[in-house]
């Protein structure tokens, strides 16, 4: 018998999560808190030239050291992995060519962090240095020489074409055409925790990697191929992540540099990271250039647009194919767009690889549409909030790009922080100086499609109940802070009708859980909560036949909560949940399930159309609130109010948290944070400290208003949709348009700092526009497009066949 | 982790001791004292000790006495002890300027001495030996070139402390004590414009105190620019201090001296001699103000070598000169 949603135990209640007291006594044990007898300690020589041909490499020196155990060159590791199947352009140790300071070259293990240090310094490299690209533009501007040998054109990896009819026709019918362009700087995820790895290589041949990874699965795949081990003999466990953010989704050189010295020295090695190599690993957010037209009836009715990025991808691919993907993909889903039309370029430049950082390529046009929308509302004479309520998206419906969208619930959004921060009162009202300002935006719970193809589960689950009343789950998600291994116990303890602390959680462990693929792309609740489910289900069905013949009960009356199995219209008429294990075990064996998850199938059929498709999106609104201090241009935050449609919450605790920590982030991103590069002195990262990479402190911190806006959707496990990334994307355009009404001025890039604010202050005053932005987007060759009729044109998902002039 | 080298760390228990000690460990001796300055630079091998020498066991250091003249304050009393300690009261600039450094956990460790000889900073040389590496290095440490300015035989390094452009302002003074005896100098010449020999200390000398002025017919405030509420150095510092003609009567108060000492745009607290002059002998009026915080823009000339474009720090001198002088008329009021 189902529970009506008011009879919930567990779900939607605030609980605490199931590692919080190990968290706060400092009993988690992450990868730098693990030691082994005999450990060896790895150190990574990194290049000190940002583009260089590799010439030799003496380490002679270095292995005569007193302590050194081991030093690794390129040539010891030379086959290339990388996290995308289209992009195995990485090694662990460069083979014959560095691509930015901070790739590494060689690898020392000895006896102290110590004597591994001195070794680096004994180890010569000789480089014949090669010209070296620190932007996008200079990219663009230069094919040669090539960065990568690989790549659709010169220095440009990837180039998209995709049109979803005839948007420049569509643009065409606007009553306004409006043609914007905007910037969102490079930052980086800044976890607590710096990676670390530990590999043990046993006697009889078996690989054991512990790390502070969000994609144990991955990084099993990237060891067993690059060290060339059978699969089955590693073991990847992921330790508790102190923070993630994105930035520990990729297999890295480090992981795969302390597993070869383990295996060749027969002793445990381990590394942790500085925190100046963290800004080397990188995988932080794509800096991005765009250029948006849209074309917009009076009502607000979007008629077509044309959405162009270019992304400074750094050194490697990485994820870089799908964060292009990303710019283009979401903009469909929160206002109507009829036509659309998409162009995106990601270049290699010789910087630290980007990747994905919370909200995976979707800030930056984020960033850009809602600035835009909300000149285009000042140039309609509409409120910004009354425009978006005009061209929202219907739930249950396909977009232009054959994205399917569900549960809706931006309209509730924008009506909560509306409402809450006295929007009608404030906005265009406030003194001068003072202002507030709207965004909303949507992201998925999920990615449709795996990074490597295949049509097995994206998520699976064990379950184990045990005889004396203890359920164990098994799966291979991984908690980097956001309390996924707590979900898994709240679902479960949901169903069983037992206790959340009476689960045992055993995750992220390649030999011990099934497959999930990863804490990325906000999929974890939506995907394991729903293989849980499915398995807790499984498990409650099997109990509840054997209890229902011991209590002489019709099965489908049977209840399970506080921990028993009882009749559900004489709750008298029960035992205990143990009892009922007990009486299954005893009559069928030993009681365990599995249940998976796979997404649906995504409609669109065109090439480019894996990314974008998710089983649910998020949406939010947010209103931010300024204070802009003239004299200096200093822009301080003193409120944001946001409503996130999260479908269902399962613990509302987490998901405020969740909202609270994007809304955090965002805020460095608006105003601070940037991935500053010398360009004077050899692509050198500026700032690669806590100290000197500037992200807000608790005293830069708003307050936050936090309205869960619950529409459950029918594809998460109890209506549940992400919130570990949406409610971060509004945040930087909600400060940009905020500062816009306190003081007139556009700031059309990120982060807006002091500076920029002024320099446009000081614009205004001379009567120019008072505007901060990019001026121009460079020319690129883009490709013949993908044609891609809309669902309203009779299209079906799939591309119409190139013609060919 | 960046690690710390290996050194011998002694703890001598008075400052005959702590000199023999300096003396006989000769230049790979240092002495520190709260340490949250030197430890850090060891770990990016800025300064290479073999030995250091703990100034924190030395009672004298930690003393503050009330004299007729003024206070006198050891050079170990910590940040925080600065911050709240009532004999500082009449010094309301000095404990700002101290509360305003760092972070709470600093504060409880850093020192009024180590403040005050705070190792000029640059973000070409606050990096790892390997981010140095990959520049070849600079000229403050293992290179030849300051990258801020190629050109330069200079270091430009920034005189980043929030206290010493206080004490330049209110006119302190130091004591030292070196292998030669005891010496005092203003604490306007125990500084240098110069990167790399920022102090006129000797590295066998110790900063033993600091005499604060006594607190009559004076006033001067601190204003920082940083990034952020916390953690960050200053991009700009002002010190004002006012010294107010007394006996005005009715009419609106006159200065009778000033000094105006910037921290945060050069390898020295900068005292700009034109700003007080465009305040003597008148009234802090509004046009007075904008005199003074024009005379100090203009020789202001921050460098691209810490947080924030330098052009917009160099304006802010205008706005933060003008903002701390209108704190002191408000006061005076």
């Amino acid at each position: 018998m189902a529970r009506k949603p008011s009879d919930r135990r567990i779900i939607g209640k605030a609980l605490r999560k199931i590692d919080a007291v190990a968290k706060v006594t400092g009993t988690t044990r992450f990868a730098d808190d693990l030691a082994f007898p005999r450990m060896l300690y790895c150190k990574l020589l990194r290049a000190t030239h940002p583009h260089a041909r590799v010439v030799s490499i003496d380490a002679s020196a270095a292995r005569a050291l007193d302590g050194v155990q081991a030093v690794l060159t390129g040539k010891d590791l030379p086959i290339p992995f990388g996290i995308l199947p289209v992009s195995q352009d990485e090694h662990a140790l460069c083979v014959d060519k560095v691509r930015f300071i901070g790739d590494p070259v060689a690898a020392v293990a000895a006896t102290s962090e110590e004597t591994a240090t001195a070794a680096l310094d004994r180890i010569t490299v000789a480089y014949e240095p090669l010209r070296s690209f620190d932007s996008a533009e200079a990219a663009v501007a230069n094919p040669e020489p090539r960065i990568h040998d690989y790549g659709d054109s010169g220095n440009l990896h990837k180039l998209i074409d995709l049109e979803f009819g005839d948007a420049a026709a569509g643009i065409a019918e606007g009553d306004v055409v409006r043609e914007d362009l905007f910037f969102f700087e490079g930052n980086t995820h800044l976890p607590m925790e710096q990676h670390a790895a530990v590999a043990v290589w046993s006697p009889d041949g078996k690989l054991t990697l512990w790390s502070s990874t969000q994609t144990p699965h991955y990084v099993h795949r990237a060891l067993a191929k690059v060290l060339e081990l059978p699969p089955a003999r590693v073991r990847v466990i992921a330790t508790p992540n102190g923070g993630g953010f994105g930035g520990k989704s990729d297999p890295f050189n480090h992981e795969i540099a302390v597993a070869k010295l383990a295996m060749l020295t027969g002793r445990p090695v381990k590394i942790t990271l500085t925190r100046e190599e963290v800004f080397y690993c990188h995988r932080g957010r794509h800096p991005t250039l765009m250029w948006v037209r849209t074309g917009v009836k009076k009502s607000g009715a979007i008629t077509g647009m044309h959405f162009r990025s270019l992304l400074d991808g750094g050194a490697y691919g990485s994820y870089g194919v799908a964060s292009t993907y990303y710019t283009g993909a979401l903009q469909t889903v929160t206002y109507n767009i009829p036509r659309y039309h998409f162009q995106g370029a990601r270049a290699f430049t010789n910087k630290a690889p980007c990747g994905p950082k919370r909200g995976h390529g979707t800030p930056q046009p984020r960033f850009a549409l809602e600035v835009h929308v909300d000149k285009i509302a000042e140039q309609l004479g509409l409120d910004p909030a009354e425009l978006r309520l005009r061209t929202l998206v219907p739930p249950n419906s396909l977009t232009a790009n054959y994205l399917r969208v569900g549960s809706m619930g931006l309209g509730r959004c924008i009506e909560k922080v509306i409402a809450g921060s006295e929007w009608k009162k404030r906005f265009r009202q406030l003194p001068e100086g003072r202002g507030v300002g709207l965004a909303c935006s949507s992201y998925i719970s999920g990615a449709g499609l795996p990074i490597y193809w295949n049509n097995m589960p994206h998520s699976g689950v064990q379950l184990k109940c045990d005889r004396s009343g203890g359920v164990t789950v098994f799966c291979g998600s991984t908690d980097i802070g956001q309390g996924s291994d707590s979900i898994l116990a709240y679902i479960v303890a949901e169903i069983l009708g037992i206790d959340p602390f009476d689960i045992a959680v055993v995750t992220a462990d390649t030999d011990l859980t099934p497959v999930d693929l990863g804490s990325y792309s906000s999929r974890v609740t939506l995907m394991s909560g729903n293989a849980a489910l499915q398995a807790a289900e499984r498990a409650r069905q099997i109990l509840a036949v054997h209890a229902a013949k011991q209590l002489e009960v019709p099965v489908d009356r049977l209840q399970f909560a506080d921990g028993r199995v009882f009749d559900g219209n004489d709750s008298k008429r029960g035992m205990s949940f143990a009892d009922a294990v007990q009486a299954a075990e005893a009559a069928a064996g030993t009681v365990g399930t599995v249940g998976s998850y796979t997404p649906p199938r995504s409609a669109g059929r065109y090439r480019g159309a894996g990314v974008g498709p998710s089983p649910a999106y998020s949406y939010s609104a947010c209103v931010a609130e300024v204070d802009v201090d003239p004299e200096t241009g200093i822009v301080r935050v003193p409120t944001i109010w946001i409503a996130h449609d999260v479908g269902r919450s399962i613990n509302a605790a987490t998901v405020i948290g969740q909202v609270e920590g994007s809304i955090y982030m965002g805020l460095g991103e608006a105003l601070m944070e940037e991935m500053a590069y010398r360009g004077n002195r050899n692509v050198v990262h500026k700032i690669p400290s806590l100290l000197e990479y500037k992200s807000p402190t608790t005293l830069e911190m708003c307050d936050v208003i936090t309205y869960l806006v619950e529409d459950p959707d029918p594809n998460g496990p109890f209506g549940a949709k992400e919130v570990g990334q949406g409610p971060l994307l509004p945040v930087m355009p909600a400060v940009a348009n905020a500062v816009y009404d306190a003081v007139g001025v556009r700031i059309d890039e990120v982060p807006i700092t002091p500076e920029k604010v002024l320099k446009a202050l000081r614009r205004k005053a001379k009567g120019e526009a008072g505007r901060v932005g990019p001026e121009s987007f460079p020319d690129i060759p883009w490709p013949e497009p993908t044609r891609v009729p809309t669902p309203w044109e009779g299209g079906d998902g799939k591309a119409v066949e190139q013609v060919r002039a | 982790m960046l690690r710390l080298p290996s050194f011998r760390y002694l703890q001598p228990a008075s400052l005959t001791e702590a000199l023999r000690m300096k003396r006989d460990a000769g230049p790979d001796g240092m002495f520190v004292a709260g340490g949250t300055d030197l430890y850090p630079n060891m770990k990016r091998r800025h300064q290479e000790p073999r030995t250091v020498i703990s100034l924190m066991g030395i009672s004298d250091l930690r003393a503050t006495e009330g004299r007729k003249d003024g206070t006198t304050v050891g050079s170990c009393l910590t940040l925080r002890d600065l911050s709240v300690l009532p004999a500082f009261r009449p010094y309301a600039a000095v404990a700002t300027a101290a509360r305003l450094v760092s972070t709470p956990l600093l504060r409880n460790m850093g020192t009024l001495g180590g403040n005050l000889c705070l190792d000029t900073r640059c973000n070409y040389y606050n990096q790892s030996y390997e981010w140095r590496k990959s520049i070849d290095f600079c000229m403050k440490k293992d290179g030849k070139i300051c990258w801020v300015a190629p050109s330069s035989p200079r270091c430009w390094a920034v005189s980043s402390s929030d206290v010493a452009p206080v004490m330049v302002a209110i006119g302190a003074e130091y004591g030292l004590i070196g292998p030669h005896g005891e010496r005092v100098v203003p604490a306007a010449r125990f500084y240098n414009n110069d990167g790399i020999n920022y102090l006129t200390k000797q590295t066998d000398e110790i900063l033993v105190e600091v005499r604060l002025p006594a607190s009559n017919g004076w006033d001067a405030v601190y204003h920082k620019l940083r990034r952020r509420g916390s953690f960050d150095f200053p991009v700009l510092g002002v010190a004002a201090w006012i010294n107010w003609q007394s006996g005005a009567g009715s009419r609106e108060p006159l200065v009778n001296d000033a000094r105006i000492v910037l921290g945060g745009v050069a390898s020295y607290p900068q005292e700009i001699a034109e700003a007080a002059a465009a305040l003597r002998g008148k009234p802090l009026s509004d046009e007075t103000i904008a005199a003074a915080a024009e005379a100090a823009y203009r020789p202001s000339k921050p460098m691209d070598n810490t947080d924030f474009d330098l052009s917009w720090r160099k304006q802010m001198t205008r706005v933060y000169v003008k903002r701390a002088l209108e704190e002191l008329r408000a006061r005076h009021t």
